[in-house]
């Protein structure tokens, strides 16, 4: 996925370049397949690991960054679900509220779960987790407003006085037309 | 919480938005419903049996109906009820095919086909003056001929022809004061003997011609010793009567154109007599009976006018009227009480030593002294004359006697009720045997599976009447002990005859009965009258072991001054715990909210001199009940002199012997209505009872209206004393209706609403915080009904969210009718098409689901409509949000909506009372319907939100759950061999 992508953004399908220009890499314009080893005489060893490390560090840190964008997509789709749905109660409009309450709470449970194989010691990941965690909030958000226009949500006065019993009175009185 | 109540709310509002009607399928009539038809306590009856056919026996009752019964069975032909001033005062049976009744004080005659009970012909009688009216229809030896009747009433005497009912002539009596006792026409002549008094010491004879009604002959005579009513015409030509003192016989001879007086004193006929007597209303020849304190005695008379003792009864004895036989041969029946059986002989009326027969009749259970009773005769197989006699009894029940054995009985009692309890069963105990209405449980799969095949359309029409069968006769609905949903349940049902009846809400079958001795005449208590009934203790903590009881409250005689009595009843066993008489009069019953120890209710009489009187007398009760002393209030309603009183009370009664449990009272306010434009009509508060849930009404985008809920308020309806008679008789100029809302603690008003136009009569319904009440209006020429809705303006102000969720708010704290709060009210009104007998409402446990109105019209029918339709917040075009929150467009009407009758087909007669009861199950109420019939049946105002209706089928949940089991497995199986296939190749 990952090859695919990446050759993608140039707009072919695929290609291979089989012109050695790998002591020039000024000249090429793309990244080097995972699992292409450049055994370059000129480089000794630890020059190649520290590129390697290199590389793989930014291609970390750039994954972490699309997957903490992620939820941002799936932000805009459920807006437009709840759009759809409307705001009448019923079943079609609580499941939806609810998925996008549970999404972002089941999201936001796996923050370390989701971010945990870039961790590297050279990608700082906080960033990228902070911007993943702002946007499930976001979708949280929505779904509570969403919870909110649909009425379920006790923001109002009646909500809380609904469940309170009468005021007991002080006074009791009886009576009424003598007995016939 | 608030949530689940909210989305609760939200649900039902969705759901409410269709009609709002409960309705049955007609094959559920009678799963939760019963009816009981009875006719009251009967008056006269005439037998029909000389016809081959069915034979029957016509009677009229206190509760003015007129029924024709099976003879062998009891049960009804047909019936009438008339109306509740339409009593009966005769009725007879004319050319053998119709049944003459003559009614409303002798101003209506009607004849009714006698197979049918279809009224053939009816006649107003006009006279000058109201008086005592009979029925006299003449016997004629051939059935077709057209004999006609003598009608004495309004002060005039009409002879009507039975075939068409017109008046053939009319006798206006030369003295306006005449009172006819007897009219006397014989076999075969054409003049009429019309006897009576003119005052109280005149005695005359007129003689009448029968064909034309002209005035032949006229005698009279005075008596200086004056006369005192009752007469018994001994022979044609000899009547006795009781003089003034009634301790002197008159035999009194008129036929030979003079009038003649003969003295005896009672107490040379009968030895020891003193004080007073009393002729027994009999229509026996040549045989009187008197009655005097200690016994009854017979006396007979010879031609020449001796009068002679026959026969002297210590025991209470009633006598029928004679009955001829056969050719000159006249018997009676003379009923007699053992200890615990009753004696029945029937004896020829000139020979008082033998007996044609005598027989004895084992009663198996307690029903008083015989209080008529009425003979008939038959011919048996042998040629040999039989006698069957119908008896009245003490607690208004009807027996058939025939060769010694009780052939059938009716509960006549329950056809006036005058009050109504309930009572838990017995919780279901390890050892109380109620296997043997349980069924095996191939019954039960045999019942489900038909249900299934009935769910499945699979059933036949045998099938379906099997399950039809099966709802009605379910042995779950009618087991004597407490069921989960409180859907059974014991109504304790007191009679006019002072006679208790525990009915079973399942099937209404009479669980035990009991003639209360202390309702009973005695030496202490000349004519007690039953009031009210009301529980006394409901346990609770102790339902296992012990038995809630019921007080019984009456007096000794019907006028209000008289001493109470109080009678306790164990509602498990039916039998009375304890009875005495009170030492003050009973004014009002007034049930505390407070209870002692062992779980009795404390209860607070009120006597004529306004003193408080504290029930049950224990030190505990007091001490309970001096804690809230100075809260304690009492009001009167004296309708006649257009007062409201509040009371307060003092530590000790006026002008008595010390008493711990004797309060006096002070008077704390009054309100005076001016009599000569204000009558109170009706004043009703809300039920003591009455569960409210929540004290906020929630209004359209979730704003809250407090609700002013105080159970102190009394609703009160004038009239302007012009209007107070019927409709019609005032000019909508002069008659106006004002009603009031009263806070019965401080006397203050809080409502105030005066309809020009408008007149009684009014039937209201207070609950929660609205009043319903329906009115005349006499501008519209319509029935209205309005609402009044009373919100609480203290406490309107809490707005804010976040101080009540912390609970900075003022809705709970205890609310006093001295701080005076502000109440704003809303009112309605409606146009309403029917006239109205009774309003009640619905109540359920927690008082969560909606309320019905219940609505028992002059058709005899109860219509539950739902209160949304009176709501003072409707509006001719309601918003969006307003319709979301339930509010039904404004219509000048209310709607009359053929499937809301609850009581769908049927028609409690004579209708007085809706009693409604909560359920332990929030969405059902039980509604009992009283008057001349009975009527329970089970509610679910907002359809049963709670539990699964009754005809749910197990079953087929079970069979489906099986099914779907059983396909997994198979698939599974299936998957796992085509699994193991595809690897081998």
């Amino acid at each position: 996925m990952d090859k695919g992508k990446a050759v993608m953004g140039s707009g072919r399908r695929w290609a291979v370049d089989f012109t050695d220009n790998s002591t020039t890499p000024s000249s090429r314009d793309i990244p080097d397949p995972p699992g292409f080893y450049r055994a370059s005489q000129e480089q000794d060893d630890s020059a190649v690991t520290k590129q390697k490390k290199d590389a793989e560090a930014n291609w970390k840190s750039q994954k972490a960054w699309e997957v903490a964008q992620a939820p941002f997509k799936n932000l805009l789709m459920m807006g437009f679900m709840m759009w759809m749905a409307g705001n009448t109660v019923h079943l079609f409009s609580i499941g939806i509220t609810f998925s996008a309450l549970w999404q972002p709470i089941g999201a936001l449970q796996g923050v370390g779960k989701v971010f945990e194989p870039y961790k590297d010691s050279k990608v700082d990941l906080l960033a990228p987790k902070l911007v993943f965690i702002a946007l499930n909030l976001g979708g949280l958000a929505l779904g509570i407003w969403k919870l909110n226009t649909l009425g379920l949500l006790p923001t109002h006065v009646s909500d809380w006085v609904s469940s309170l019993p009468p005021a007991k009175e002080v006074e009791y009185s009886g009576g009424g037309m003598p007995l016939r | 919480m608030a949530m689940a109540i909210r989305s609760l709310l939200i649900f039902l509002c969705i759901q409410s938005i269709a009609v709002p009607t409960f309705s049955l399928y007609e094959d559920q009539a009678g799963l939760m419903d019963w009816h009981q038809k009875y006719i009251g306590k009967v008056k006269h009856a005439v037998f029909q049996t000389q016809k081959t056919g069915r034979k029957r026996v016509l009677v009229s009752t206190e509760e003015n109906v007129i029924a024709s019964l099976d003879l062998r069975h009891g049960e009804i032909f047909w019936r009438h009820v008339l109306g509740t001033d339409d009593a009966i005062d005769g009725i007879d049976i004319a050319m053998g095919k119709y049944l003459i009744t003559l009614s409303s004080e002798g101003s209506i005659l009607r004849a009714w086909n006698l197979p049918d009970g279809q009224m053939w012909w009816e006649s107003f009688l006009q006279g000058p003056s109201d008086s005592k009216s009979f029925l006299f229809v003449p016997t004629s030896s051939k059935a077709d001929e057209d004999n006609t009747i003598l009608v004495f009433g309004k002060g005039s005497l009409h002879a009507v022809s039975s075939i068409h009912g017109d008046i053939v002539w009319k006798v206006d009596f030369p003295d306006e004061s005449f009172e006819v006792q007897e009219v006397i026409q014989h076999h075969d002549s054409n003049i009429i003997y019309v006897v009576g008094f003119v005052g109280s010491s005149q005695f005359d004879v007129y003689q009448i011609n029968a064909k034309n009604g002209e005035l032949l002959k006229h005698d009279s005579a005075a008596f200086d010793g004056g006369f005192s009513g009752e007469v018994s015409l001994v022979s044609k030509a000899k009547l006795v009567v009781l003089d003034a003192a009634r301790s002197t016989l008159l035999t009194i001879s008129f036929q030979k154109g003079e009038i003649s007086f003969q003295k005896t004193y009672i107490s040379d006929l009968v030895k020891g007599f003193s004080g007073m007597a009393m002729i027994l209303p009999s229509k026996l020849t040549g045989l009187f009976a008197v009655k005097t304190i200690t016994a009854t005695t017979f006396i007979s008379m010879s031609s020449e006018g001796q009068l002679e003792v026959v026969d002297k009864i210590n025991h209470a004895t009633v006598i029928s009227d004679a009955l001829s036989f056969s050719e000159d041969r006249q018997a009676f029946a003379l009923v007699q009480h053992g200890d615990s059986d009753i004696h029945l002989n029937v004896k020829q009326n000139h020979d008082w030593s033998s007996d044609l027969l005598k027989e004895r009749i084992k009663l198996n259970q307690q029903r008083g002294f015989v209080h008529r009773v009425f003979m008939n005769n038959y011919v048996r197989t042998d040629k040999s004359h039989g006698f069957r006699a119908l008896i009245v009894m003490e607690d208004h029940s009807l027996l058939l006697l025939q060769q010694g054995e009780i052939v059938w009985s009716r509960e006549d009692g329950l056809a006036s009720v005058i009050g109504v309890t309930t009572s838990e069963l017995p919780v279901e105990k390890e050892g109380v045997s109620v296997a043997k209405v349980e069924q095996n449980l191939f019954e039960w799969l045999k019942e489900h599976m038909l249900k299934v095949k009935g769910a499945l359309m699979l059933a036949s029409a045998e099938d379906l009447a099997a399950i039809k069968g099966m709802g009605l006769r379910s042995s779950e609905k009618s087991k004597m002990t407490r069921d989960h949903n409180g859907f059974r349940k014991l109504l304790i049902v007191l009679t006019k005859s002072g006679k208790l009846f525990a009915l079973h809400t399942g099937d209404g079958r009479i669980v035990w009965s009991l003639l209360l001795n202390s309702l009973r005449q005695s030496e202490a208590c000349e004519n007690p009258t039953g009031i009210n009934v009301y529980p006394w203790q409901v346990p609770h903590h102790h339902a296992m072991d012990e038995n809630p009881s019921v007080l019984v409250v009456g007096r000794c005689k019907p006028s209000s001054d008289a001493l109470g009595i109080f009678s306790f009843v164990d509602t498990y066993t039916g039998k009375e715990l304890k009875s005495f008489g009170l030492d003050h009069s009973i004014a009002q019953v007034i049930q505390l909210p407070f209870t002692d120890s062992t779980e009795q209710h404390l209860h607070l009489l009120i006597d004529t001199s306004g003193q408080a009187h504290l029930y049950p007398r224990t030190p505990e009760a007091v001490a309970i009940f001096q804690l809230e002393f100075s809260n304690i209030y009492w009001y009167s309603v004296e309708a006649d002199n257009g007062v409201i009183k509040g009371h307060g009370l003092k530590s000790n009664c006026d002008g008595e012997v010390a008493n711990n449990y004797c309060f006096g009272s002070r008077e704390v306010w009054s309100i005076v209505f001016p009599l000569e434009t204000e009558k109170i009509i009706t004043a009703i508060t809300r039920k003591s009872n009455e569960v409210v849930h929540t004290q906020a009404k929630v209004v359209a985008d979730q704003d809250v209206m407090y609700k002013y809920i105080s159970k102190n308020l009394l609703f009160v309806a004038t009239v302007s004393p012009k209007a107070s008679g019927d409709i019609g008789s005032a000019t909508p100029e002069e008659s106006h209706l004002v009603v009031y809302v009263v806070d019965t603690v401080t006397g203050r008003i809080l409502h105030r609403m005066n309809h020009h136009g408008s007149q009684g009569p009014v039937h209201a319904v207070f609950s929660e915080n609205w009043i319903v009440y329906h009115h005349f209006s006499l501008r519209a020429h319509r029935y209205e009904m309005t609402v009044i809705e009373i919100y609480d303006q203290s406490r309107a102000d809490n707005k804010d969210v976040w101080k009540i969720v912390l609970g900075k708010h003022n809705l709970t704290s205890p609310m006093s009718s001295y701080s005076r709060p502000g109440v704003t009210t809303k009112s309605q009104s409606y146009y309403f098409t029917q006239s109205v007998k009774a309003i009640s409402v619905t109540s359920t446990a927690k008082g969560i689901t909606s309320k019905h109105l219940l609505i028992g019209t002059i058709g005899d029918q109860v219509l539950a409509m739902d209160k949304r339709f009176f709501d003072p917040r409707r509006s001719l075009n309601p918003t969006q949000s307003e319709k979301e929150e339930g509010i039904l467009p404004l219509t000048d009407s209310l709607p009359i909506i053929p499937q809301s009758y609850v009581t769908h087909a049927l028609k409690v007669e004579g209708l007085r009372g809706i009693v409604t009861v909560p359920a332990k199950l929030e969405s059902a109420t039980l509604v009992f319907t009283h008057g001349v019939d009975l009527f329970f049946t089970r509610l679910a105002p907002s359809r049963t939100y709670d539990s699964l209706t009754e005809d749910f089928s197990y079953a087929l949940l079970l069979i489906t759950i099986v099914a779907l089991l059983v396909a997994i497995f198979v698939t599974w199986v299936l998957s796992e061999k085509k699994d193991l296939s595809d690897k081998w190749r």
